[in-house]
């Protein structure tokens, strides 16, 4: 079963939907890609005009704010046109069906959809109902898949890491609802990772959890041995209420990432996290603020990895012929590190941004 | 009104019969099979070369929607469907809009049932008002008034004392119940089943366990109360076991498959194709392989469509948020004849499964060759191949995965009572 209604005829990167199905050399593009948009945002003009004249639908089903917010910023920076629809309170709470919202944003000739909605597939559904010239890129379907979450942890980790082939990654907490986890699994396999661990109590690990690549703990101290980088996923309140765990101080006892534990891992290990963090119920503030946390780095660079992807996609998107869509830039002297696709920034070239 | 039907391989599983022959219909009924009755002159003669006679189809399980869902489908579109698909007897569940927990709604169905004109259809009452699985239905007054058993389809039963008490006054007035094993709370909103399959693409999923715990209870409250249970649509290798392990302890309970829970799996499933979405979920390859051995051995008697027409809409949105169901009747044969094909069963077994067995579960007269009977006759062409497609099928439903396939097995004419309701 893979997914090649992500990929376009020349097999390149259309609608942005997992990570499953991707190979590790489209991923490294992705990540390389990202790297060129890196280094823009600390420059005083931040943009390029690679999306002028684009527009890009934000549509969240669901509410979110950081990855909203770094969509956002991601396609402003391409100089894309952006309009942030917040479903949850507007049509489809009068009633509209997800198909009609999207019929009725098709005809306003928008170019791409990023999406988020609290149902698994809903994604995919809109790839395959939308029309042929739009992108659709996965802000988070359900329990699904995050796929940009998961690429801009893997770009986090390879900035500190440099090589994944030794890499023993621990992801820690509530795997049964994460769409996080499900992604991230998928790349570190794809990117060739040592071993993806999961360590949780049975409650939140889904069943045959096994058959997506991982080896299964259910005991932190134990789980951490050897680690080199620690993911601790985020524990929503409500799973208390379902009887999945007793309490959130039994969870932190357990579960919860304290810098005594975190010695347990190797010490040159890196702390990540997708936000927002609950601090003292899966994550002690010691070590969410403390020098092995790479929490607020992986924020930023959601920036690059999000502009990447967007740029890839919407190259991808646009039919044989209408590739001029995508401005290349003049003078680019980054070319030769770039993917042949005809996107280009020139990092450090103030000289080419609009 | 006299009819022969001439040429083809008569196979009637009840009466031990299969051989080439003739099939001789009088007034309504079957008057011989094989031998010519004294002074039988034929108004109409159907030439059955290389075809298959066998009775005519029942199914234990149908929504034909129509009233609150007749977007979905109506009687008038379905029965073409079911006389497509060589069904002449059909039970619709009681999960209507309005269910059918009162006279008055099967009254309404009859109505509707005699305006189609064919195939049978037999109405299953609620089991309890509503099917909120709270207070009992009036079931004498539902059997009085036409339903063949009662059952609550896919609604739970609030508790178990509740159930026991349904039970025990369904044994009373010699009701037959129709239960589809699945527990709510462990069902947990499901849309598929607990697996690698489930687990990758982060759905929402439904344990096993949902359908052997409550097939479980279910098991021990017949014994308590004496009540005779059909179980319908199965879906694990566990839950034929223990309907083996019971039906071998001396318990009188029966039970049916989904058609496509033989075929497919959850490794069948693209992507997020709504398509795929039935409940029960599709399962394993080894809950499919005990299923088709479930079959063989009988410990699972019949084979029902489990039909469930959609509209569009219906099936469009993100998978969970779709409506679960295949519109499955035009499927039934060939997907039948290709377990035959696959050595699952034998075509005898096939023909029992959907005539014979189900005739039996239901009490009766029917779903056989037998002189007297109704001439209630399936001819088809095993050999046949067709595409599903929209100049083909017949349902207003369009939701199955089988859509632009091409299929082997068609039926080629359906009888009921004696008249020809469907000619290909």
């Amino acid at each position: 079963m893979t997914d090649n209604l992500q990929l376009n005829a020349e097999g390149k990167l259309k609608h942005f939907l997992t990570i499953e199905g991707l190979s590790k050399s489209l991923l490294t593009e992705i990540l390389d890609t990202a790297e060129s948009f890196a280094g823009m945002s600390e420059h005083q003009v931040k943009k390029v005009p690679l999306l002028r004249g684009k527009t890009i639908v934000n549509l969240f089903f669901e509410n979110s704010t950081r990855t909203r917010t770094t969509f956002e910023l991601a396609a402003t920076r391409l100089s894309a046109d952006v309009i942030n629809m917040n479903i949850a309170t507007s049509a489809t709470s009068k009633g509209e069906s997800l198909l009609d919202t999207i019929r009725n944003l098709e005809s306003m000739f928008v170019d791409m959809f990023v999406v988020r909605h609290a149902l698994s597939g809903a994604a995919h559904f809109i790839a395959q109902q939308t029309a042929p010239h739009i992108s659709v890129i996965n802000a988070g379907d359900g329990q699904h898949a995050h796929p940009t979450q998961a690429m801009l942890d893997m770009f986090t980790i390879r900035q500190i890491k440099k090589d994944f082939s030794n890499l023993r990654v621990a992801i820690i907490g509530d795997i049964l609802h994460s769409r996080v986890a499900r992604s991230e699994i998928q790349a570190l396999n794809t990117l060739g990772a040592a071993e993806v661990r999961v360590i949780a109590p049975k409650t939140l690990l889904p069943a045959h959890v096994e058959s997506l690549g991982v080896t299964v703990s259910h005991n932190l101290t134990e789980g951490l041995k050897d680690i080199d980088v620690v993911m601790m996923l985020r524990l929503q309140k409500e799973r208390m209420s379902s009887a999945l765990l007793p309490s959130e101080s039994e969870y932190f006892k357990c579960f919860g990432l304290t810098e005594e534990k975190l010695k347990i891992a190797k010490p040159d290990a890196i702390v990540m996290h997708p936000g927002p963090i609950n601090r003292g119920v899966e994550i002690d503030s010691k070590v969410a603020d403390g020098p092995q946390s790479v929490i607020l780095k992986q924020v930023s660079n959601g920036i690059a990895v999000r502009m990447a992807v967007m740029a890839m996609a919407m190259q991808a998107a646009l039919a044989p012929g209408r590739s001029g869509g995508i401005h290349t830039v003049p003078g680019d002297r980054h070319a030769g590190s770039l993917p042949a696709n005809g996107i280009h920034t020139i990092p450090g070239d103030k000289s080419g941004v609009a | 009104m006299m009819l022969r039907i001439d040429h083809g391989r008569i196979i009637d599983p009840a009466n031990g019969i299969d051989r080439v022959g003739s099939v001789y219909i009088e007034n309504g009924k079957i008057a011989s099979v094989t031998d010519e009755p004294t002074g039988f002159k034929a108004d109409t003669v159907i030439d059955a070369e290389n075809q298959i006679v066998c009775p005519g189809f029942i199914d234990l399980s149908t929504r034909l929607r129509d009233m609150g869902h007749s977007r979905k489908a109506t009687f008038k579109s379905e029965v073409i469907a079911a006389a497509a698909a060589g069904v002449t007897t059909l039970c619709l569940q009681p999960d209507t809009v309005p269910v059918i927990d009162t006279p008055a709604v099967v009254e309404l169905i009859k109505e509707l049932a005699e305006k189609a004109g064919y195939p049978q259809i037999y109405a299953v009452g609620g089991l309890t008002q509503k099917l909120e699985g709270t207070e009992l239905s009036s079931m004498l007054s539902l059997k009085q008034a036409g339903c063949i058993a009662v059952g609550n389809a896919n609604q739970p039963v609030k508790n178990l004392l509740i159930l026991r008490r349904a039970m025990e006054y369904a044994a009373s007035h010699d009701l037959l119940l129709m239960f589809r094993p699945n527990d709510f709370w462990l069902g947990n909103n499901g849309c598929a089943h607990e697996g690698a399959v489930a687990t990758r693409y982060g759905l929402p999923s439904i344990p096993e366990a949902a359908e052997t715990i409550a097939l479980a209870q279910c098991l021990e409250l017949a014994e308590l109360t004496g009540c005779r249970v059909h179980f319908g649509q199965l879906s694990c290798k566990r839950s034929v076991i223990k309907i083996h392990q019971a039906k071998k302890y001396g318990l009188k309970v029966s039970a049916d498959v989904a058609i496509h829970q033989l075929h497919l799996t959850e490794k069948d499933m693209t992507p997020f194709d709504s398509a795929y979405h039935v409940l029960p979920p599709l399962r394993t390859e080894d809950d499919k392989q005990y299923l088709r051995q479930g079959l063989a051995g009988s410990t699972i008697n019949s084979i029902c469509s489990d039909h469930q027409p959609h509209d569009l809409d219906a099936k469009l949105g993100a998978f969970p948020e779709t409506e679960p169901g295949m519109s499955s009747l035009e499927t039934l044969l060939p997907l039948m004849l290709k377990l035959v094909a696959q050595h699952a069963i034998t075509l005898e077994q096939g023909i029992a499964c959907l005539s014979a067995n189900p005739a039996r579960v239901l009490q009766l007269s029917s779903g056989a060759l037998t002189p007297g009977f109704s001439a209630d006759v399936c001819i088809f062409d095993p050999e046949l191949e067709w595409q599903v497609n929209s100049e083909n099928w017949k349902s207003q439903g369009v939701n199955t995965p089988f859509w632009g396939q091409t299929l082997k097995g068609r039926v080629t004419h359906t009888l009921q009572a004696g008249k020809i309701i469907h000619r290909l």
